[in-house]
């Protein structure tokens, strides 16, 4: 397969502030690869090092074998950058502002629109309307023709579905995966944990750090713990009880139920089961338990990758 | 005792019609989601209930108050907090607490003594001289909140509090806003993330500018024959028509 992105130990600070560590990873062609993680955890200034707009301090990358330092020309002609906060010109039309990334890149709307179409013609009857005017899913669908108007081979998209409601989100996912049959391959970076396993690999960042790199299947499957679903009565309660349970090494509350990890083979009283969990929750007064073994998804993967690194 | 009531609350700009006709009421210490596509109407009707937007036409009472005609009333009474802005950058953590304090008119000395009160419970003791912009967006919002209900309010405006936080700062946001609610502050919420529209007690979601569905969680899981709150969210967003998503 080929390789379309290459960053080798790239490292950045701001002062006293240490916003990328020692990144290493590699993107093939056509993937889409996902980089997850809170605000504030390095995402944007890894998407600005890689698309040359930020000289890193240490450590090199590649863009479809460019190096992001020395011909930093050529990679501006072939990545598509989407930028966290909406930066096209808002006193424009969409039309415009579509029509002037195309000249810039020496190119027509009307020679790549077959890439925009699906985007574009969904926002086309508002061509017309100037740009700060749209609602945020039609600006996100206007930067994402822009970015796509040169015909880039990567696609560096960050948080483009941030602020966006669920069902926009799915929409722009939809997109992505059109994209991606096209031959392009599309870096793209989202606090939402529940978008992991739409992309082909992902990478978890936390305090510039990345915590993990590999498929979304096989994060989920390395998790170390044994993972519950506990619901009942009164769920406030339930959690404070819960966390005091010998064995019980976390309790969050994930959506109607309480997700709870223990260990594998540790706990005095020997492994936890669904079973011994009602026994002891009911022991002290909790009601209408549902208590069930449950797979993990990212989210708790990603949880237990930071409360691990907490307690170090 | 209703913290909000309001009736046939409408706001149209021009010949667009932002809110339509929406009747709602929150009980006190209730945590009521308010949820809707983007472009809904959420902003602009939790504009007209903290009192920044007068309607165009119907009523409401807000923590005792006329949103038509007591506007101000209104803005003393209430916290707010929106994921955009809700600390000074430039000022410390307790610069910040005191000049929020300073502003909803807390007496200097209570405000004095409660901030570090504040403080020790947050954890943040050590952070007490510490620029609000250098701290991590998580421990930003968690302060934010504390902020935004130090004078007690008797309703406190979020709007989207946990985007982009980490999962397990999120959660615990979740559980001070639980805390606040068991004091009696009534938590009105938009959010994003559907794992926390189960966290509230009941949810309403915005369609076209209108409220389309009412209820407890469970109830409207039923309703709709979802399996989760993003299903239902899903299934209603789908009928919206008007705003070009």
């Amino acid at each position: 397969m080929a390789v379309s992105l290459s960053c080798n130990n790239i490292e950045k600070s701001f002062g006293k502030v240490s916003a990328l560590k020692n990144i290493t990873f590699e993107v093939n062609r056509g993937e889409i690869f996902g980089v997850i993680g809170p605000d504030g955890a390095g995402k944007s200034t890894l998407f600005r090092i890689l698309t040359t707009l930020l000289l890193a301090d240490k450590g090199s990358a590649t863009v479809d074998g460019f190096d992001v330092v020395k011909d930093y020309r050529e990679i501006r002609n072939i990545v598509g950058y989407m930028p966290g906060k909406f930066s096209l010109y808002q006193d424009l039309t969409v039309e415009e502002n579509l029509r002037i990334f195309a000249t810039l890149f020496k190119t027509t709307i009307q020679e790549n629109y077959h890439l925009i179409k699906d985007i574009y013609s969904q926002i086309e009857p508002f061509k017309k309307r100037m740009a700060g005017a749209l609602s945020g899913g039609m600006k996100q669908k206007l930067a994402l023709s822009c970015a796509l108007i040169h015909k880039p081979t990567v696609l560096f998209l960050d948080e483009p579905t941030t602020g966006i409601d669920p069902v926009s989100r799915r929409e722009l996912w939809e997109m992505l995966r059109k994209l991606k049959y096209q031959g392009i391959t599309i870096i793209v970076s989202t606090p939402y944990m529940d978008e992991a396993s739409l992309c082909d690999r992902i990478a978890l960042i936390q305090n510039g750090e990345f915590l993990k790199i590999d498929t979304p299947h096989s994060i989920t499957q390395s998790f170390s713990k044994k993972l519950f679903s506990v619901k009942g009565k009164n769920m406030g309660s339930l959690l404070n009880k819960l966390r005091e349970m010998p064995g019980v090494v976390t309790c969050f509350a994930f959506g109607d139920s309480h997700h709870v990890t223990a260990e594998f083979d540790h706990g005095p009283d020997g492994p936890i089961t669904p079973e011994s969990l009602r026994n002891k929750l009911n022991a002290v007064g909790e009601e209408e338990l549902e208590i069930s073994l449950i797979e993990p998804n990212i989210e708790d993967c990603f949880m237990d990758l930071i409360a691990g690194n907490r307690q170090n | 005792m209703k913290v909000i009531e309001v009736e046939n609350l409408t706001k149209r700009f021009g010949s667009f019609t932002a809110v339509d006709n929406i009747s709602f009421s929150v009980e006190r210490g209730e945590i009521f989601g308010f949820l809707g596509a983007n472009g809904a109407g959420k902003t602009t009707a939790m504009r007209m209930l903290c009192g920044l937007l007068k309607p165009t036409s119907g009523k409401g009472v807000v923590a005792g108050y006329d949103i038509n005609r007591q506007s101000e009333k209104i803005k003393a009474s209430i916290g707010y907090m929106s994921q955009k802005f809700a600390l000074y950058e430039d000022l410390k953590v307790w610069e910040n607490i005191r000049l929020y304090a300073g502003i909803y008119g807390v007496p200097e000395a209570e405000a004095k003594e409660r901030t570090e009160v504040l403080l020790e419970e947050l954890g943040f003791k050590e952070e007490r001289e510490t620029f609000v912009k250098s701290l991590p967006l998580g421990w930003r919002q968690k302060l934010a909140f504390s902020v935004s209900i130090f004078h007690n309010p008797g309703i406190v405006f979020l709007d989207e509090p946990t985007g982009g936080v980490d999962p397990i700062t999120r959660r615990q946001f979740w559980e001070m806003i639980y805390k606040a609610s068991e004091r009696g502050i009534t938590i009105f919420v938009t959010t994003h993330y559907m794992d926390e529209a189960e966290y509230c007690d009941r949810v309403s979601i915005m369609v076209d500018g209108r409220i389309d569905a009412l209820d407890t969680p469970r109830a409207l899981k039923r309703e709709f024959s979802a399996s989760s709150m993003d299903e239902v969210f899903r299934k209603l967003a789908r009928k919206a028509t008007k705003n070009g998503l």
